[in-house]
């Protein structure tokens, strides 16, 4: 079985995001990047299947700037063989990234894509879902676990009020949530072993792709701020404070 | 300017989602039908059609449905799409799963949790776990989004009688099978209707405390219960009880936070709360930034010490 994921880089998880001074989105430039933390579950699980015997490869994809090879590097330090940046500058909207990566699928002929659910910064939850549509994939989303059976996935998601248990045949689409495992911290031998793995470079338009968004941004701001209240000394103040502004 | 809403339900009544993301579908200012896709939904397609300004409902009844799954639904959307000019589901797991596939096959870009209706095709949504609003102008042929609904009032029913239609049902085949399902079973409101919520974290420090301290507490004030990341990975309390960024977004009434750091993960599924308490030990914790009330305290004395004084 061969295994395709689709990485992004994308804001560090501990470091706070600013707006550009003229609203027109969030300034990156001196920002920690890292590989999304749900697009690194979604490794850690292909590395995982791979040494357990169950995968012949696993092949990590990027669509992005140079930067983009970053989170490529990051996959292949926790074990994957090999890289493919696709290169595209600006905005590049889910259903366009899907669309490339759907030509990616038609080249590499993976038995199973592992997106991750969602990305920390656009929060989109859509990529995956919109290659599965464009392949005519079954897909299951939200993942916590993962198992294959001969030629069959069985896949537990994390729905709203419990758990959901579904049988997939492959050719499929997984994407990820945070319980499926923990990612390994890669050790600094796996690191510099990454260095040298291969990484091929494309560019976005020999796909034949329009990259051009459909969606234009007018603005982004501020959420309303919610300023601090007060302390309260002790259980009877707060109880009566919550009294008099009638929520209880 | 047509809509159709698909519908959260559980076969016998519409969910509360349904209602708020209707209030946001009503607010593109054209025509609204609602699809009901199950198995036995009768019901939830009556309970549909009395809620106000509904020009329609489509029951769509079938085995195929019965677990909502992506492939079958997005077949029967798609089968009748060709009539709406926007594609509108709330932004729960039901809807987040299916609708990027119904926008994939429509061509068209969708809108993720939309928390703001500013024009038909205008839209605000939060990014980066909600430290900014992105303002969206969506020129796509077919708007198709999903909608944040702690951020709309729900629509009241108001015995409308709506006329119920029962849709073809296309025959897709689907190389997904149901297998099977584990729901929690609980007497208590759901997180996201709830007026009073009440949130542990990782200092509850097992799934024991954690029940024996949050729940009588939740009881007395008729709470939904939810968690941390770090409760939830812990084991202490249930997936579907985490609150979050990638958990569940709300906005009670009121939010007791009880031994939460105020991560920002965490923030931006509660800080549109109306009030918010927590109760944490450290005076430095960042949920004080963001809390109305705060108390620093042990929550194991806290607690019971909160229980007597509501008395
Ligand atoms: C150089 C650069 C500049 C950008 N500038 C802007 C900007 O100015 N404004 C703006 O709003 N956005 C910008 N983006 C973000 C871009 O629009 C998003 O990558 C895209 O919209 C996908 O949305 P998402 O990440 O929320 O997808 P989601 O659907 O949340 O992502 C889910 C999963 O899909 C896969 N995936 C998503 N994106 C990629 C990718 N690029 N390559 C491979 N796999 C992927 C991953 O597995 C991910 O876990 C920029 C991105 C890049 C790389
Ligand atoms: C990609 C990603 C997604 C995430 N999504 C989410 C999400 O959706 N939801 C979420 O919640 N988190 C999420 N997180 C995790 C988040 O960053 C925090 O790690 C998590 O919220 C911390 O949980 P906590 O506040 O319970 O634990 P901690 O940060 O460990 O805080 C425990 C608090 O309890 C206090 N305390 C300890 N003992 C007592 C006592 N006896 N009495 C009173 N107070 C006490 C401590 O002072 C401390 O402030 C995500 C992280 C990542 C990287």
């Amino acid at each position: 079985m061969k295994i395709l994921v689709p990485v992004k880089l994308a804001i560090d998880s501990n470091a706070k995001p600013r707006l550009k001074a003229d609203r027109s989105g969030i300034d990156l430039a001196n920002v920690k990047l890292s590989i999304n933390p749900f697009c690194e579950i979604a490794v850690e699980e292909a590395v995982r299947l791979r040494e357990a015997g169950k995968a012949t490869e696993v092949v990590v994809v990027s669509v992005g700037v140079g930067k983009a090879t970053d989170a490529i590097r990051s996959a292949l330090a926790i074990g994957a063989d090999r890289g493919i940046l696709i290169e595209a500058e600006g905005r590049v909207e889910p259903l366009t990234i899907a669309k490339l990566l759907a030509k990616v699928v038609e080249e590499e002929k993976p038995d199973l894509v592992l997106t991750g659910k969602q990305a920390i910064d656009d929060d989109s939850n859509q990529t995956g879902q919109m290659l599965a549509a464009l392949l005519d994939w079954p897909q299951a989303t939200f993942a916590s676990q993962v198992e294959l059976d001969g030629a069959e996935l069985v896949v537990t998601r994390e729905v709203d009020g419990g758990h959901q248990t579904l049988r997939l045949s492959l050719p499929a689409l997984v994407t990820t949530d945070l319980r499926l495992n923990e990612p390994r911290y890669p050790s600094l031998p796996n690191i510099m072993k990454a260095k040298k793995k291969p990484v091929e470079t494309k560019s976005a338009e020999t796909y034949g792709v329009d990259l051009t968004p459909r969606l234009s941004v007018v603005e982004v701001r501020e959420p309303a701020a919610r300023k601090a209240g007060i302390k309260v000394a002790d259980a009877q103040e707060l109880v009566s404070k919550l009294k008099a502004v009638g929520v209880l | 300017m047509k809509t159709l809403l698909i519908a959260d339900h559980d076969n016998q009544t519409v969910a509360d989602a349904t209602t708020k993301a209707l209030t946001a579908a009503r607010a593109l200012g054209g025509e609204v039908d609602i699809l009901v896709a199950g198995q036995g939904a009768q019901s939830a397609a009556e309970a549909s059609a009395k809620l106000q300004g509904v020009a329609k409902v489509l029951l769509a009844d079938a085995e195929a449905y019965a677990h909502r799954l992506a492939e079958p639904l997005a077949a029967l959307v798609l089968s009748i799409a060709p009539g709406y000019d926007a594609i509108v589901a709330p932004a729960s797991s039901a809807g987040k799963n299916l609708l990027p596939r119904i926008a994939a096959r429509l061509d068209v870009m969708q809108v993720s949790d939309v928390t703001k209706v500013a024009g038909p095709d205008t839209f605000e949504h939060p990014i980066y776990a909600g430290n900014a609003i992105e303002v969206v102008k969506n020129p796509e042929r077919v708007k198709v989004f999903t909608v944040r609904t702690a951020a709309f009032a729900a629509t009241p029913a108001d015995g409308a009688s709506t006329p119920v239609e029962a849709v073809a049902v296309p025959v897709a085949e689907s190389r997904a099978t149901f297998v099977r399902e584990e729901m929690a079973k609980s007497e208590r409101p759901e997180l996201g209707s709830a007026k009073v919520i009440v949130s542990g974290g990782r200092a509850l420090g097992s799934a024991e405390k954690f029940n024996e301290v949050l729940l009588p507490l939740a009881d007395m004030l008729g709470a939904a219960v939810g968690a941390s990341r770090a409760a939830v990975d812990a084991g202490y309390a249930p997936n579907d009880f985490q609150v979050g960024q990638t958990g569940k977004i709300v906005a009670p009434e009121l939010y007791i936070a009880l031994g939460i750091s105020g991560a920002i993960q965490h923030l931006a599924g509660m800080k549109d709360s109306k009030v918010i308490v927590a109760v944490n030990k450290d005076e430095e914790a960042p949920i004080f930034q963001v809390a109305d009330f705060g108390l620093v305290a042990d929550l194991f004395q806290a607690v019971p010490q909160i229980e007597a004084a509501l008395g």
